[in-house]
């Protein structure tokens, strides 16, 4: 394991210690592991908290700023946060408007955030309420399982949710908006090399040569199945295909199309890969009306790309249009 | 049947169980490797080294006080679906315990079965969804049948580790349909449950400490 770290043990600490370094306009609680807007909690304003296990930079302390997230609780490496960071979040950020909790579907994340929630409730009067984001469709059989994995689409929801508070919706209309956004967003990941979990210090699965996993998680939990290697446009064709027969992205506004490095993979497959991903999306008749490329939801140093798609409309188009500021978006 | 145990016996227990979190720390990794993260031996070896750094401190009065300390610790530092699973057992346990000073067989029986509630309502899961309730169930079962069957506490505890051994080897071809693992659908069959393995630990650390009573 050749990684620039200290010790396995202290690498979210370290990397808390830099965010703060690097970002005076964030405030972060070490003792807590808690990323804030230096200005909240921002009066009449419903405070958004998102959080996770960490090893997905820059998601979820990277998008705390104006116009976005209002904190971001870390949990170790792709362990979610306990309940004591997301009430004191809830706490810390409360403008008087009500909190939303944005989690990824994830057993370990909806169950800390839940026992969260109730502790709010217990113990103070702020309103909160949570969207669960459930965007992958490489989980088939969702009856039967947990349900799909929240992933790419958590980056456009914080986005988009952050925007609609900004201006000032309703903690109502700011959960239907980030719900609207979830129903309407599909993902589906691929792997070309596992990441390495510092803790664990080797691969978490082996990928021989010459093959690659598809439909895989953030967390380098094994994809739905293992294939040959093969050209940029048959990965694009291995990605968006089920995202396109699994929901109709004709009509409306037009999608924003996402294309996500999981953290080893550089810009320039990234942009072949958007190439093709819009080539199979002008075939499909479906219109490109937003992109976003590069690494906003990463498993470590996992090779590997996915795509997110959601079907919007003018209002969506316009919150993601909405000026944002936080360390990985700014416009 | 006359063993009764107080709070040495079952820091003894939790202790004990530390013990052997930390000794399968990499085990407990490498199985969740294959189906999940990578991340349970870590997880609950963090969380078990703050609780037994908790019970450093001052000594807890009430067998209820020890449980919901180590379930408060379990919550605030495990974080994935460990902590709220352990640390709500723990909070079951501390609640059927009551204030009690001592516990007898019976009552750790109700204990245990609290355990269990309170993982079903926390995770809900079943037989068979390839999670720690299918070793920590037939565990229970195991308990209540051999005190029926009027063995004592120690004899009943080695039961109970039996049943959950064999659930724990009862998973290997299970294929999961809750948490992480679920996601690999078919794919997580042949690989044992990581979970269901840290609890075959927790009753082992019971059948050890408790069985002599105090």
């Amino acid at each position: 394991m050749n990684k620039l770290i200290n010790d396995p043990a202290n690498v979210v600490s370290d990397a808390l210690r830099g965010v703060a370094d690097a970002h005076p306009d964030l405030r972060v609680d070490h003792e807590q592991r808690i990323v804030y807007r230096a200005d909240s909690p921002v009066r009449g304003k419903v405070g958004l908290i998102s959080g996770g296990g960490s090893g997905h930079e820059p998601l979820h302390a990277g998008f705390v700023g104006p116009g976005m997230l209002d904190a971001a609780c870390a949990g170790e490496i792709f362990t979610s946060p306990v309940p004591d960071q997301m009430l004191a979040a809830t706490k810390a950020v409360d403008g008087g408007a009500g909190v939303l909790h944005i989690v990824k579907n994830y057993t370990g994340d909806v169950m800390n955030f839940e026992m969260a929630a109730e502790l709010a409730a217990a113990e103070t009067k702020v309103a909160v309420a949570s969207v669960v984001t459930d965007d992958d469709v490489a989980v088939q059989d969702s009856l039967y399982t947990a349900g799909r994995r929240g992933v790419g689409v958590t980056v456009l929801v914080e986005k988009i949710a952050g925007a609609a508070a900004e201006q000032g919706r309703s903690l109502a209309e700011v959960t239907d908006v980030a719900r609207a956004v979830n129903a309407n967003g599909r993902s589906m990941g691929m792997a070309l090399t596992s990441c390495t979990v510092p803790a664990a210090g080797k691969p978490t699965f082996e990928l021989p040569d010459g093959q690659m996993e598809i439909g895989i998680g953030i967390h380098g939990e094994p994809g739905r199945r293992r294939v040959p290697t093969a050209s940029a446009a048959e990965v694009a064709e291995m990605l968006v295909g089920p995202i396109l027969s699994d929901l109709d992205f004709t009509g409306g506004s037009g999608v924003i199309a996402f294309v996500n490095g999981m953290g080893a993979t550089p810009m320039i497959e990234l942009y072949v890969m958007y190439h093709e991903i819009a080539t199979i999306l002008a075939k499909a008749g479906v219109t490109v009306a937003r992109t976003l490329v590069g690494s906003y939801i990463t498993s470590l140093d996992m090779a590997g790309c996915s795509v997110t798609l959601v079907k919007a409309d003018d209002e969506i188009l316009g919150l993601w249009d909405a000026p944002v500021r936080t360390p990985a978006l700014r416009w | 049947m006359t063993a009764t145990v107080g709070t040495p016996a079952l820091t003894a227990w939790i202790r004990e169980f530390a013990r052997l979190v930390a000794a399968n720390r990499d085990l407990l990794t490498e199985l969740d490797s294959a189906i999940g993260d990578a991340d349970h031996g870590a997880n609950l070896d963090r969380g078990m080294t703050a609780v037994r750094k908790a019970l450093d401190g001052e000594e807890p009065g009430t067998p209820a006080m020890l449980l919901k300390r180590t379930g408060m610790t379990l919550i605030s530092t495990v974080g994935g679906a460990s902590g709220p699973l352990y640390g709500t057992a723990f909070l079951r346990m501390a609640a059927a315990a009551g204030d009690a000073g001592t516990l007898d067989a019976g009552d750790c029986a109700r204990m245990l079965r609290a355990a269990l509630d309170g993982v079903v309502a926390r995770g809900k899961a079943t037989a068979g969804d390839k999670t720690m309730y299918d070793a920590l169930a037939p565990a229970v079962d195991a308990l209540d049948a051999a005190l029926a069957a009027g063995r004592e506490l120690g004899e009943a505890l080695k039961a109970a580790v039996r049943a959950a051994e064999e659930g724990t080897a009862a998973t290997i071809p299970m294929i999961a349909r809750k948490g992480r693992a679920s996601y690999l659908g078919e794919r997580s069959a042949g690989h044992q449950d990581p979970g269901a393995t840290s609890v075959t630990l927790l009753l082992t650390a019971a059948a050890t400490a408790l069985a002599d009573g105090v």
